[in-house]
């Protein structure tokens, strides 16, 4: 496989996810604005860090006004991580990849990308929007259906999982980066009604509202918060998780190229570094030295990744 | 002008046509329309588009399909089949005679000027012998169809002919959106050609490869207007698609740059023009070939498909020819015929062709995709006088052909049917030992009624082409 076919799935699934990610967030911050009116502005300032374009929002707009945020993360083509943007680099890259991919798996990106372009070529109001985040969310599952039920497990299905979970994880640890504050034990004593909306954000923006639940028996403390989203290796969105599928499939890899390779060892040492601690540990180490430290790490595997199997452009 | 229609003949289908034709009648208009609209949606989401330069709102777009399908009979099929297998087996003798040692030219058969006068002509392949003595892998003859065995070739298409994914997926949408049709109709299979390309292409394999052959598509890239097809070919026979920064030439072989470092090619099938191919044996300009593939090629370290210099067999000026080189070298007369061609760098020619412009097709010498082309009878009187100012002003760029009358087939139209003109382009497969051609080809429909120009590029739509079992 050409070092650029490798390259491109591993980003074509890396956009993919981050389309998905930005409709959660998108979701999460509009049922707080429509349950909890008071804290909305707060919230869409934090979702707009949680998707690291504050900075461009800021530029763009005066306020955070509903309509505005929601129209730049989902539709504003000068907003590179917008929805829009983000599936039309997941479908130029799945075109530079097309040899790679069987044709379901191509016409499922293929489709996703023509009806969200379909879906967000009006601005989006707050009547369809429900609608629109459900035909995202949907769009991608199908591509992950096909991926799943259709492609070989080869060293192609690797490059395309490693590009959804090292995208997952750095994900998952950029909201709690944004509201590691009140993950905190000492916010728990202080309680009330606002740290309530905080926690509920985090659990829908990685759609756990109700698996968190399940697990924690309906106990919502932020200690279980913070350990479901960073051990839980039940939950497919925790930081644990993530690592222990990017460590799977680059020893999978690792064996079908007969070649030992520096992202490996540095997905073993992330992994352990996330196995090996208890939420009590990595909080009194303090949480955002954690997370800091985590995506930095995350980040230096993905280049790793990128020049051990010479992706290019 | 009177016109062959394919389908029906004083009022009653043809015998091709006539299950078809029967099964139509008894079908809703209505959900023929329906079914138009599914078609397009198979298209939009295969993503069969090609891209349209220089149109940013619109820059991927479908060419229109027609759902009738264009039958034709094993027994026409088979007879057309023997003249094209003739012809091209005769174009590759002819290239290689070209390349070595001119018996055409010695026997006087074609002037010596022709040959050495002509870009196409490529004087780095004098003496070089392609593996498998083959030049041109893939050729897509041009048909145009005037009775009920009357096909005249317009062009042989022996470079990098495109359009095969079209005759592909135009029949996997009539599987997917009218099953029933093949189940009463015994339609001969199209689908097995990329497995025939690989087949014929690793036939072809040059003499340094060991084990099986590794083949690379090589695109310009994925702004081509026809980077779906190459994508498209090199996904269904599972070769590696390319482009020129993809590789390098290591130890005598093109190699390219793998997640596990650099592996060599063995075949290489090209959709790059010769000019392009290779910037320090051609145009040093060219950023889509790869820096001496001809060498390597020239010292057997790589097959390229097709040859380096095939594009003097399809070359315009050689093309009068064509009935003398299948007789000189086949020994036989030409099955398949040709369009009478006056070049217009001859006075006499360009006389005649001044006087009778109202009935000719005046075509440039290196014209393509139907742009301008003078379709005398369907032209106004205006129109007539302005290309004549043009031909004038320089002849030696027009030849001029007479108006054919090109065989009508039915579209669907506001659910009727109607007729429309239309041409072929089998598409034949060139191995070492043997010629195939797939039964069908690419049928191209002009949509606009009474148009004679089915090119896509001036609105012409594709259909499928069935060739019934016997």
């Amino acid at each position: 496989m050409l070092g650029k076919t490798a390259g491109s799935l591993f980003w074509m699934f890396r956009y993919l996810e981050r389309c998905e990610n930005i409709a959660r967030l998108t979701e999460a911050g509009f049922y707080i604005a429509l349950t909890r009116s008071k804290s909305a502005e707060d919230e869409w300032e934090s979702i707009l860090k949680s998707a690291g374009i504050a900075a461009q929002y800021d530029g763009a707009y005066e306020s955070y006004s509903g309509p505005s945020v929601i129209n730049f993360l989902l539709r504003d083509r000068d907003n590179p991580a917008s929805v829009l943007s983000m599936i039309d680099l997941a479908r130029s890259n799945a075109r530079t990849a097309r040899t790679a991919l069987t044709r379901e798996v191509w016409e499922a990106v293929n489709e996703a990308w023509l009806n969200i372009c379909k879906a967000l070529k009006k601005p989006v109001t707050p009547h369809v929007l429900p609608e629109i985040l459900a035909l995202i969310k949907r769009q991608s599952s199908l591509v992950e259906g096909a991926l799943q039920g259709t492609m070989l497990r080869n060293d192609i299905f690797d490059f395309a999982r490693l590009g959804t979970f090292i995208e997952r994880a750095d994900y998952t640890a950029r909201i709690l980066d944004v509201k590691y504050h009140v993950l905190l034990p000492s916010v728990s004593l202080v309680g009330g009604a606002l740290d309530n909306v905080q926690w509920e954000t985090i659990l829908r923006a990685v759609s756990a509202n109700r698996s968190f639940r399940w697990v924690n028996k309906g106990t919502v403390t932020p200690k279980g918060i913070a350990n479901f989203l960073i051990l839980d290796r039940s939950m497919p969105r925790s930081l644990a998780f993530c690592q222990w599928e990017i460590a799977h499939n680059l020893g999978h890899l690792s064996r079908a190229y007969e070649t030992q390779f520096t992202s490996q060892e540095l997905a073993a040492e992330l992994l352990g570094g996330v196995e090996g601690q208890t939420i009590d540990g990595i909080l009194v180490q303090g949480l955002h030295e954690f997370i800091t430290d985590f995506l930095a790490k995350n980040r230096a595997l993905a280049s790793q990744i990128e020049t051990d199997y010479s992706f290019y452009a | 002008m009177n016109f062959y229609d394919e389908m029906i003949e004083d009022g009653a289908p043809r015998e091709s046509y006539a299950s078809y034709h029967q099964w139509f009648e008894s079908q809703d208009p209505k959900l023929l329309k329906r079914k138009m609209v599914e078609a397009e949606a198979v298209f939009r989401r295969t993503g069969i588009t090609f891209n349209v330069y220089g149109k940013k709102d619109a820059d991927e777009r479908l060419i229109p399909f027609d759902i009738i399908p264009r039958i034709i009979s094993a027994r026409e099929w088979n007879r057309l089949t023997r003249g094209i297998e003739q012809r091209v087996k005769a174009i590759n003798a002819f290239l290689f005679d070209i390349y070595h040692d001119q018996e055409l030219l010695k026997a006087g058969i074609m002037p010596q000027s022709l040959i050495a006068n002509n870009e196409a002509f490529l004087p780095e392949m004098i003496g070089v012998t392609p593996p498998g003595k083959v030049y041109t892998h893939i050729v897509g003859v041009d048909l145009v169809r005037t009775g009920p065995d009357d096909f005249f070739v317009l062009e042989d298409n022996a470079r990098t002919p495109s359009g095969v994914s079209y005759m592909l997926e135009n029949r996997e949408t009539m599987l997917q959106i009218f099953p029933e049709l093949f189940s009463k109709n015994k339609v001969q299979i199209v689908g097995n050609y990329p497995q025939m390309l690989r087949r014929s292409l690793e036939a072809c394999a040059p003499p340094n490869c060991d084990g099986k052959p590794v083949i690379a598509v090589l695109t310009p890239g994925i702004h081509n207007s026809a980077y779906f097809e190459h994508a498209f070919l090199a996904d269904q026979m599972g070769a590696e698609l390319i482009e020129s920064h993809d590789v390098r030439i290591q130890k005598g072989k093109v190699c390219m740059r793998t997640t596990q470092g650099y592996k060599p090619i063995d075949v290489l099938y090209r959709r790059v023009d010769d000019d392009y191919l290779d910037p320090l044996n051609f145009n040093p300009k060219s950023i889509l070939g790869i820096p001496g593939v001809m060498d390597i090629y020239r010292a057997g370290g790589i097959t390229i498909a097709n040859a380096p210099g095939a594009g003097i067999a399809d070359d315009k000026a050689i093309y009068s020819y064509m009935p003398d080189i299948v007789k000189f070298y086949t020994g036989e007369k030409a099955l398949l015929k040709n369009v009478e061609t006056r070049r217009c760098s001859d006075a006499d020619s360009l006389r005649y062709v001044q006087d009778n412009l109202q009935e000719l097709v005046v075509k440039e010498v290196h014209g393509s995709g139907g742009y301008g082309m003078l379709v005398g009878p369907a032209s106004t009187k205006a129109e007539i006088a302005r290309f004549r100012k043009k031909l004038i002003s320089d002849p030696d760029n027009y030849i001029a052909q007479p108006t054919l009358a090109l065989s009508t087939t039915p579209i669907l139209e506001k659910g009727k049917l109607s007729p429309r003109h239309v041409d072929l382009r089998p598409f034949v497969l060139v191995g070492p030992d043997e010629i195939i051609t797939t039964p069908g080809g690419l049928t191209r429909v002009a949509m606009k009624k009474g148009s004679l120009v089915v090119n896509s590029s001036q609105g012409g739509g594709t259909k499928d082409t069935w060739v019934l079992e016997d």
